[in-house]
């Protein structure tokens, strides 16, 4: 016992000097977010807590793209809010360009908000019913203070052309009813764009579309990517369409990212036995899949009222290493460079 | 009869009434499926997939304008039973369906497994005990434990839910159950052990499926066959693995190559413009506006042609395939 102790010691030690490495000269950092939402019993205080992130730790450089892959109620998009800082976290912090975000007050936070573009995962509830295109794109600017109305006008011009819904003239007027999905989508990237952001979130921004537009639009968030330097967290729960995007992935289990690592080795090497049920659970078409059933975990992931003690996969896992895996949560493993992994299978790694 | 056909669609025609006009959502389908095996429907969504089969289910909503055109089950012809035979004799009897967005058509107030007997007991005259042990039995087809039958449907998952109304359009032992995006609101694992199950129907009961989705990816799970839809009609049908190895109508082949793939080193393409309005679709190829290899023929209307028991609607293969309707 006192050596798995000592072991994962050293292993927390390494992993912690690389995240000092990187946090360094990092656009974003998230260091031990814990976000708990409180459970209230009718005003007699509290029952418990929905520990909707528990413990995430990440760095996110300029220019960098990352794709936080799970299954709905896995905390994803908890995670996302409090990026935005529209969640207060319980414990824990982010750090974007060195700043904490807790101690950001009214102009500052404005100023920080104006630095980071969010695109939704359902456009059409996205977009106010009652504006015209004009109006969605320019409160924004009104709101962060770009009071001449020609610029106003022209950036709207430049975001419309950037995304592609041309000519800008023929939109302006337009009302979100009026555009196909696709349209929906491009106008709240042109939205997320407007205030030359440094960093885009895009929550499943592809989900909520159809398969032949889906990939049109992640081009184009490619194009933007590139063409302004951005960084990209790109939350989605369908692995195929990450792998056109972005290089590293974090793998979300309840509430805490259990696999760390680029996605060829998501694709080629999985390690954690999760990320592998989630590579064996998606298909690409093949009428070979017709023949074969999916060697797939049964089973739903866990409440985040209680979840389960060690490792939260293990109720579910074919791996489960009896007396370690229900007792002792699992530190991550430097398997790889690049890749980390937070199971015990790895602790000779 | 050269197949066992449970199904067997000729020129099935559905437009609904609307106030810009008339909406023209099956226009002349015709397709057919073979006992125990699954037909895939794919086709982007606005292009009346769920329309055909509510048309082949008869469930039609009160604006229809135009109804017609011969669906055989069985080789009995359906169309031209009255909706009260068509009720007792056809509709959740052979024919079943799980809708769109099943899990949120569970009835909130009544526990599933009461909800799950009722078709057995109007349709085949059991007795509420009889029913509930029916009921259990097809709760742990599904694989979901059977104390669930007293439970009601907020208490469920969204993967037990959706178990729950499979095992409901399986109660009265249909031939053919039509499945609507069974698995589009579900996770991936949930979805896989939810085809998981409908393999293991298709095998052990022997049913047939008529499975509706836009996700190319996922169907492949449980196609034999395939047929694309595109803005009323259908214009591509054949066996599952010659479709995906090569799709034959431009539609079906970049709708193939819009599919994003987790193994292949391939970059997916997308399809520029979009569906045409069902209100006024174009004169001849209705995809012909947004088709790579367009050229004068597409103004008239492409007739289907038959290329090696597989059949597609489109000019380009003039020359190598044979009238359909010949």
């Amino acid at each position: 016992m006192t050596d798995t102790t000592q072991e994962k010691s050293q292993t927390i030690m390494t992993h912690d000097d690389d995240l000092k490495k990187r946090r360094e000269n990092s656009l974003l950092s998230v260091q031990n977010l814990k976000v708990w939402f409180e459970l209230r019993r009718l005003g007699f205080g509290t029952t418990g807590y929905v520990h909707a992130v528990d413990g995430v730790n990440f760095d996110l450089d300029y220019r960098e793209t990352i794709a936080i892959v799970g299954e709905s109620g896995c905390g994803k998009t908890t995670l996302m809010k409090s990026i935005l800082a529209l969640y207060q976290p319980t414990e824990g912090e982010i750090y974007f360009e060195g700043n904490p975000l807790s101690e950001l007050k009214g102009y500052q936070m404005r100023q920080y908000r104006s630095e980071i573009g969010y695109v939704q995962q359902d456009p059409y509830g996205a977009l106010a019913p009652f504006m015209n295109i004009r109006r969605i794109l320019e409160e924004p600017m009104i709101i962060n203070g770009i009071n001449s109305k020609q610029e106003r006008k022209d950036r709207i011009f430049n975001a419309l052309e950037e995304v592609k819904l041309t000519p800008p003239g023929d939109f302006l007027e337009k009302f979100p009813h009026m555009l196909s999905g696709g349209q929906q989508q491009r106008v709240v990237l042109a939205r997320a764009m407007l205030l030359e952001p440094k960093m885009i979130v895009a929550d499943e921004p592809v989900s909520m579309l159809d398969a032949s537009v889906r990939v049109e639009i992640l081009r184009l968030m490619e194009s933007l990517q590139e063409r302004h330097d951005l960084a990209v967290i790109y939350i989605t729960h369908d692995l195929s369409t990450v792998r056109y995007f972005s290089e590293r992935v974090f793998v979300m289990y309840a509430g805490q990212l259990i696999e760390k690592t680029l996605i060829e080795d998501v694709v080629h090497d999985p390690k954690h036995p999760y990320t592998k049920a989630l590579m064996e659970a998606t298909s690409d078409p093949d009428a070979n899949n017709a023949l074969h059933y999916r060697d797939v975990p049964p089973g739903e992931p866990p409440s985040l009222v209680n979840p389960p003690k060690g490792c939260r996969f293990h109720p579910r896992c074919p791996y489960k290493i009896e007396g370690l895996c229900e007792v002792e949560v699992p530190p991550y493993f430097k398997t790889k460079p690049d890749q980390y992994v937070a199971c015990w299978l790895y602790k000779d790694a | 009869m050269a197949a066992d056909k449970v199904l067997n669609v000729k020129d099935l025609k559905l437009f609904f009434r609307t106030t810009k006009g008339v909406v023209r959502a099956v226009d002349g389908v015709d397709f057919t499926l073979e006992r125990n095996r699954a037909v895939v429907i794919v086709g982007e969504s606005g292009c009346g997939k769920t329309s055909l089969a509510k048309a082949i289910l008869r469930l039609l909503p009160k604006n229809v304008d135009t109804y017609s055109g011969k669906v055989f089950l069985n080789d009995q012809e359906t169309m031209k039973y009255t909706d009260e035979e068509y009720r007792t004799k056809v509709r959740w009897v052979k024919m079943s369906m799980v809708p769109q967005a099943a899990m949120n058509s569970l009835n909130p107030v009544l526990k599933v497994g009461d909800q799950v007997a009722e078709p057995a007991i109007i349709h085949n005259d059991m007795s509420k005990e009889v029913a509930l042990q029916q009921a259990k039995k097809m709760f742990q087809q599904v694989g979901v434990p059977d104390d669930f039958i007293n439970r009601y449907a907020f208490e469920l998952s969204g993967g037990m839910r959706q178990r729950v109304t499979i095992a409901m359009s399986l109660m009265s032992l249909p031939e053919l159950v039509i499945l609507d995006e069974p698995t589009s609101a579900l996770d991936v694992l949930t979805q896989a052990n939810i085809f998981n199950v409908l393999k293991r129907i298709k095998k052990e009961l022997g049913v047939s499926f008529i499975l509706i989705t836009h996700d190319i990816a996922t169907s492949s799970e449980l196609a034999d066959d395939v047929a694309v839809m595109y803005a009323g009609q259908i214009v591509e049908t054949g066996d599952a693995s010659r479709f995906f190895d090569c799709p034959l109508h431009p539609y079906a082949i970049k709708l193939m190559d819009s599919v994003p793939r987790l193994r292949a080193k391939q970059e997916p393409d997308f399809i520029t413009g979009k569906p045409p309005s069902l209100l006024n679709p174009p004169t001849g190829c209705r995809f012909k506006d947004r088709c790579p290899s367009r050229f004068e023929r597409c103004d008239e209307e492409p007739p289907t042609y038959n290329i090696e028991g597989r059949t597609v609607k489109c000019w380009l293969y003039a020359k190598e395939g044979t009238n359909h309707n010949d």
